[in-house]
């Protein structure tokens, strides 16, 4: 699961405080594993480090939250290239496409298409996995077969989410 | 590669229910397409606008050249009987028939005389797994073995294209890729243009390539480079 585009796609939406970006990143993308602050704060440096994030003001008192992050062009670029790439079809990358979506829906951005750009890519992953098993000996065929059925899990998955993509968005979106 | 069948913005409705609103597809010969898509999305629609079996509203089916959509029935099923081959999901063999008989069909059917017909329908026997099983009738075959039946039939008379509507939909998984592995081959062989249905992925996997069926339109995905 990768926290800094995460938490830059969040951003993405408004900018906001360290807080406010870890309880919106624990309630869709926790799941049950919070955040820890300090890891907020040291992804939030690294990201304003490499110029991905600025600082826009500044509260005054002392404390890590007075600080409020606005994304960069840097930054939405890095945010729009992730959205737009699939992922490399892999096994157990549900997490991973899930915040893909997620992200998507909440920043209006074609969600389905998305879908349908990594449904290609697994399918044509799946489809030079077929060739070794077509080709090679039993042993390249079970292995094949068993990179095959993760994908056509990861395929199911992606259909029964694209089918309830509307309702995602009345959640993420309220 | 050229193109071997084409739809062009093919409409077609049943009665007052839209199947198809304007798909589009085009494929090259000697490619096996596989259409996936929803239920009810109009893959088997689309698969028999294409081959001949219905006629759109509108919009064009280009076959070699010719304009399918323009020909009159008598033309059409000549079309379907001698450059066309088919295999469904369940196979539909015909149960008077012994297997070997069922497999001539497509030959006796063009004139080939029998005598001709069942010696190279026997051929696909052996080549599909399938001796010894030459005269039995269908409802004494397994499913995986009637529907190898089926595919031989739809491959006998060496035809252009094959349209395949979920041929291994009715199958166990590791019968279903059988089936696949031997119709992929087979079609290779002969250069065989072949026209898949499945909403399965590992079945579409034994494809070229994938288009995908929704609500009447057909949306290829970009190629991925490899
Ligand atoms: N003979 C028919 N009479 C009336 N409506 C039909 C008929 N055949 C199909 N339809 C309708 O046309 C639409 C497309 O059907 P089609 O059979 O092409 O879908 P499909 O993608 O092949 O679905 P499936 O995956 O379930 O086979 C559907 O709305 C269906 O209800
Ligand atoms: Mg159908």
């Amino acid at each position: 699961m990768s926290v800094p585009l995460t938490l830059l796609g969040l951003l993405e939406r408004e900018p906001s405080h360290g807080y406010d970006l870890k309880r919106d990143y624990d309630a869709f993308f926790g799941r049950g594993k919070p955040l820890p602050f300090g890891q907020v704060y040291s992804t939030l440096s690294r990201l304003a480090r490499d110029g991905k994030v600025v600082i826009s003001d500044v509260a005054p008192g002392s404390g890590p939250d007075r600080k409020r992050y606005v994304i960069t062009d840097v930054g939405a670029t890095e945010v729009e290239q992730w959205l737009t790439q699939p992922v490399d079809p892999e096994p157990h990358l549900q997490t991973v496409l899930f915040a893909k979506v997620v992200l998507a829906l909440m920043l209006d951005r074609p969600a389905a298409e998305y879908l349908d750009t990594q449904r290609s890519a697994h399918l044509h992953r799946m489809r030079e996995l077929t060739e070794i098993k077509r080709a090679g000996s039993l042993v390249d065929a079970l292995l094949a077969d068993h990179g095959l059925y993760h994908l056509e899990a990861d395929l199911r998955w992606i259909e029964m989410t694209g089918a309830r993509l509307d309702a995602l968005r009345k959640e993420v979106r309220p | 590669m050229s193109v071997v069948i084409e739809a062009r913005n093919v409409e077609f409705s049943f009665g007052q229910t839209p199947a198809l609103r304007g798909a589009s597809v085009a494929v090259e010969a000697g490619e096996i397409l596989a259409v996936m898509g929803p239920s009810g999305s109009g893959k088997s629609t689309l698969l028999h606008c294409l081959a001949g079996i219905l006629v759109p509203d509108s919009g064009e089916i280009l076959f070699d050249g010719a304009r399918v959509h323009a020909m009159a029935e008598t033309e059409r099923s000549s079309l379907r009987r001698d450059r066309f081959g088919f295999v469904f999901q369940f196979g539909q063999l015909v149960p008077e028939l012994t297997a070997v008989e069922n497999v001539a069909l497509p030959l006796l059917l063009s004139g080939v005389h029998r005598k001709r017909a069942l010696p190279k329908a026997s051929a696909w026997f052996s080549r599909l797994g399938l001796d010894g099983l030459e005269q039995r009738r269908s409802g004494e075959l397994s499913g995986g073995q009637a529907q190898r039946v089926a595919l031989a039939r739809g491959l006998v008379a060496e035809p252009q294209v094959l349209f395949a509507d979920e041929p291994t939909g009715a199958l166990d998984s590791l019968t279903g890729e059988q089936v696949m592995d031997l119709l992929v081959g087979a079609a290779r062989e002969q250069g065989t243009t072949v026209i898949l249905v499945t909403h399965e992925p590992r079945i579409a996997a034994y494809a070229d390539r994938e288009v995908m069926v929704r609500d009447g339109r057909v949306n290829a995905p970009d190629r991925i480079a490899s």
